[in-house]
């Protein structure tokens, strides 16, 4: 390997507020496993706690901004400010958020410089690229840190005790969208002591949100599976159902969660004002949805305000940006795993593959040429979506649904017993005794079978052998009963099952044998 | 209490213990006694069937019937006693073909019985007469025909497993038509059968079977075995059950029926196992004539020495190995068990992953391993295995190719795609074990080879796994 390796620099962010990195002290030797030269900007990890020599250490190279920004590679947590377009040299990569459906402007402006950008917000969910995907990631520390906030505004105590000096009940905590962030609130509002419970228009959700402790709250219409991981637009009939389940709802939690996000939309309302006009005083909603217009009527991005009735509604918009290590620790890890993927070659070059889907869906500007949006990914991963949307204008059915499974195999069920049935009825009743012990000694087989080790498979194989040799009883009862020919074909049959039921028990025996447990 | 109905509840109980015998055989625990009951079961059986047959014929019928038995046991012990571990794939296809042939044999003489006046003799297998007679002429062509499919179709899986001839699947043209032709003249010859009995019909119905038997396994490759021989031992199952129908044998179609769906359920998990569906592989032959998907560049791959992988394996904490066919071919079990043994001695965590459809027939690899004293508890199936790789340090691959193969998991134009696999590109370093760059069964490229964790040691298996263990 002959030419020099590329360099990765790793930026300070400009926005305000932010805390992240792109990476950090753990993933930079990574970084440098891969053969690149990585470059941090000075002072870029400080507001995550990382130091310039945590980095140095870690075998990055400290730079100044100039230096970090003219990398071969540039790595960022947020889309780049309008100034820091121009930033990167000519033929570079920039690698950061983009949110390239919301902001095609951004997305035209970078096109026109001949850069190559990549969105860590356009991973295509397909099992194979869970590992870099930020949306996930982040929507889980955020789901995390938004049930910290409420339980930091809320009043009391989220478990419920009896003490001395009284009962304290457990908090009542509702979560509107079982995404990812939804299933971590839910898991820490649980694991708080909160009594939880989520609801989503997704029903197969449901039993994940089960196996988190919480109970699911069903609206009670049935509403299409997601084909595509993220949830759908919801009915009319299911808005209606939905908005009385939250009045009802809102009057008995303490604490709101909602989580509805819909992809290229803005966030569906979920709690209109006379909503949150029934909760108790003291109440807290956090709307983790504040930056796409709020699921809540009244959520101002980014500020905490407290209505009329004493409720406070929380709208920050940097929920996981407040766990920063944390934040930056699963950014860089997912950086990490994306440049894994760009360099099959593990010698710090830069490959970028168009025939694979993950790397097509996520570049966004190729050398200058603008290549969003990409063609459409067939998606695999059903479960566990970035975001839980909560609504949106109801596809129009396909066809007829398929039959579920369940169906299909009841079908072939009573197409096997009838035609079970017929054979039967129609044979004579010399066969039927025969018919009776063939099928159930079928079924009891099959189970008996069923249950056997894998690692015996062998042994059986050869015990059946050996007990299919059983054969040889009806040429025993043939032998002495017609004539010569009939004598000598038994006499071979004989021969040879009994060869069949000693050989087979015996190299049975020998195997089981062999196997010993340490 | 007569002989007839002493007989029959020997029978009841021999059923019994097969029963028992094979649910013995689900826990390491209990094989052993699961293997004494079969044996009593066999033995209370033949006693029964032995004295009704002794008191029903002369004395030359009975020494016969002892010599043939005699025979038989003795060659049956010799055979077990002396056949290598790695040569049961073959010795499990030839009695799976005595079976189908003791069963077409016993189908003959069902019909020689009748047609040759033995009618008047036993009343088990005599005193056939009346509407009965169509069903019985039935039942003989129903036993003869699955009994010859049992036989030619074992046979030719003998052949291929001893490589006497030819492993790769015969390709004949037309051949799904071949075998629904030959399913036709089955049925058709079985209704002139039973229309008017004749000796000629019984031998072309024998013949059509026959060849079913042989196209049916000739048209499946080698790949395949692990599916073929429990499907063949399905066959078997069924035409003992059959031969069961034809003597009004309730013990015949217990143990029928238990032999043919315990290789049914067998074919079935190995179907699974490689993502296949079941139809296809009992009509013979399937999508094997997907080649490549074209000369895709693989990058280079990189070779490491015994040497080097010696010390990988020193400064290693945790190492599976996942055998495969080419461990069986190249009898390597007892040096990788020496390997194991050395490391386990050294402290390194050594297990096993064993793909369902690792070597020639269902659980080869695990007898393999505990013939050269691996103990069984640290050989672990795929799914118990699979999520452990990612923490492991060294994954040793030895003979294996198909079913480690990552073009499964990530490659959906694979001919193998869907294919569960071993995960082993997960690991820090994976050594893989081979002769030369060939292609694996499937005829698929491996893109495992040309990973940059993957290592390539290039030799026979047996006398590299040696030098490792030298370099120790």
């Amino acid at each position: 390997m002959s030419h020099s390796a590329q360099r990765l620099g790793v930026v300070a962010e400009s926005a305000p507020g932010e805390t992240r990195v792109a990476a950090t002290p753990a993933t930079v030797p990574q970084l440098v496993s891969l053969g690149y030269e990585v470059v941090v900007e000075s002072g870029a990890g400080l507001r995550s706690g990382f130091t310039d020599d945590a980095y140095a250490r870690a075998g990055a190279r400290i730079g100044d901004r100039e230096e970090a920004w003219g990398a071969d590679v540039v790595l960022k947590v947020n889309a780049p400010a309008a100034d820091e377009i121009a930033a990167p040299r000519d033929g570079a990569t920039l690698v950061s958020l983009i949110g390239p459906a919301a902001n095609p402007g951004l997305v035209d402006a970078l096109a026109r410089r001949p850069i190559t950008v990549l969105a860590m917000d356009a991973v295509p969910r397909v099992s194979r690229a869970q590992s870099l995907d930020v949306l996930s990631s982040m929507a889980n520390i955020a789901g995390y840190r938004a049930v910290i906030e409420a339980a930091h505004a809320f009043g009391r105590l989220f478990t419920g005790q009896v003490t001395a000096a009284g009962k304290i009940p457990p908090a009542k905590v509702l979560v509107a969208g079982a995404g990812v962030a939804g299933l971590a609130a839910i898991a820490t509002a649980a694991s708080l002591g909160a009594v939880v419970r989520a609801t989503d228009p997704r029903p197969e959700v449901a039993e994940q949100v089960r196996s988190l402790g919480a109970e699911f709250v069903d609206v009670g219409v049935a509403q299409e599976s997601s084909a595509d991981g993220y949830a759908r637009q919801t009915s009319l009939d299911y808005d209606r159902r939905a908005a009385e389940m939250y009045a009802e709802q809102a009057a008995d939690v303490d604490i709101v969660v909602t989580t509805a996000l819909i992809p290229g939309r803005p966030a569906p309302r979920l709690l209109t004002s006379e909503h949150v006009a029934l909760m108790r005083p003291g109440s807290v909603i956090v709307d983790m949805a504040a930056a796409q217009g709020g699921n809540v009527e009244g959520t101002r991005p980014g500020e905490v305000v407290v209505t009329a009735n004493g409720v406070t509604i929380i709208g920050y918009t940097d929920l996981a940006g407040r766990l920063p290590a944390q934040a930056s620790q699963l950014y860089g890890t997912n950086v990490v795993n994306l440049m894994k993927l760009l360099t099959p070659g593990e010698d710090g070059r830069l490959t970028l593959d168009f025939d694979d889907v993950v790397q097509r869906a996520m570049t966004v500007v190729r050398d200058g040429e603008k290549t969003w949006p990409p063609p459409p990914v067939p998606v695999t991963a059903a479960p566990a979506p970035a975001a839980a949307p909560e609504r949106a204008a109801a596809p129009p059915a396909a066809g007829g649904p398929p039959p579920p499974p369940g169906r299909r195999r009841h079908l072939v069920t009573a197409a096997v017993a009838a035609v079970l049935f017929v054979l039967t009825a129609f044979s004579p009743s010399a066969l039927m005794e025969h018919f009776t012990v063939f099928v159930l000694s079928i079924v009891v087989g099959f189970y008996v079978i069923g249950n056997v080790h894998h690692a015996l498979h062998t042994p059986l194989m050869s015990i059946t052998n050996a007990i299919s040799g059983i054969i040889v009883v009806g040429a025993l009862l043939q032998i002495g009963q017609g004539g010569a020919v009939v004598a000598v074909l038994s006499f071979v049959a004989i021969l040879l099952a009994s060869i069949n039921i000693v050989g087979g028990f015996a190299v049975t025996r020998r195997m089981l044998g062999m196997f010993t447990r340490s | 209490m007569t002989l007839t109905t002493a007989a029959q509840a020997a029978y009841i109980v021999a059923a019994l213990l097969f029963i028992l015998s094979l649910a013995g055989l689900s826990k390491h625990e209990t094989a052993r006694s699961g293997v004494v009951l079969g044996i009593s079961g066999m033995v209370v059986a033949l006693a029964a069937t032995v004295v009704l047959a002794a008191d029903g014929s002369g004395a030359l019928a009975v020494t016969l019937l002892v010599v043939a038995m005699a025979i038989g046991a003795a060659v049956g012990l010799w055979r077990a006693r002396i056949v290598e571990m790695t040569a049961m794939p073959e010795l499990i296809a030839v009695l799976h073909s005595f079976v189908g042939l003791a069963a077409v044999l016993v189908g003959w003489n069902g019909f020689l019985q009748v047609e040759l006046g033995g009618a008047e003799g036993g009343a088990e297998s005599g005193g056939v007469a009346g509407t009965l007679l169509g069903i019985h002429h039935a039942e003989v062509s129903i036993g003869v025909f699955i009994g010859a499919l049992t036989f030619t179709g074992s046979v030719v899986a003998f052949l291929k497993l001893s490589a006497r001839i030819d492993a790769k699947p015969l390709m004949l043209p037309g051949k799904n038509l071949l075998n629904l032709g030959a399913l036709a003249a089955f049925a058709a010859l079985t209704v002139v059968f039973v229309a008017s009995p004749g000796l000629g019909t019984l031998v072309a119905l024998t013949v059509v079977a026959l060849l079913l038997g042989w196209h049916l396994v000739a048209s499946i490759g080698g790949g395949d075995m692990p599916v073929v021989v429990s499907m063949l031992n399905s066959y078997s199952g069924w035409a003992a059950a059959a031969s069961g129908f034809l003597l009004d044998n309730n013990l015949l179609i217990v143990t029928g029926a238990l032999v043919g769906s315990s290789g049914a359920y067998l074919s079935y998990v190995m179907c699974q196992a490689m993502n296949r569906s079941f139809l296809s592989v009992i009509a013979g032959g399937f999508g094997i004539e997907a080649g490549p998907a074209g000369d895709r560049d693989y990058g280079e791959h990189r070779e490491i020495t015994a040497i080097d992988t010696a010390g990988l394996l020193k400064e290693a904490k945790s190492v599976v190995i996942t055998p495969g066919y080419g461990m069986a071919v190249a009898q390597a079990q007892y040096p990788v068990a020496d390997l194991t043994r050395k490391l386990r001695e050294r402290g390194v965590e050594v297990r096993f992953g064993i793909h369902p459809v690792a070597g020639r027939l269902p659980g080869h690899m695990n007898v393999l391993l505990a013939e050269a004293k691996v103990p069984y508890d640290i050989v672990l199936e795929m799914d118990e295995i699979n999520d452990d790789f990612a923490t492991t340090s060294v994954v040793l691959v030895i003979g294996a190719n198909d079913t480690v193969n990552p073009a499964a998991v990530e490659d959906p134009d694979s001919p193998i795609a869907g294919m569960p696999v071993l995960r082993v590109w997960e690991a820090d370093n994976v050594v893989v074990f081979k002769r030369s760059m060939a292609t694996g069964y499937a005829g698929v490229q491996n893109p495992l080879f040309f990973r940059h964790n993957t290592g390539m040691l290039f030799g026979d298996a047996r006398q590299r796994v040696e030098d490792i263990v030298a370099a120790l």
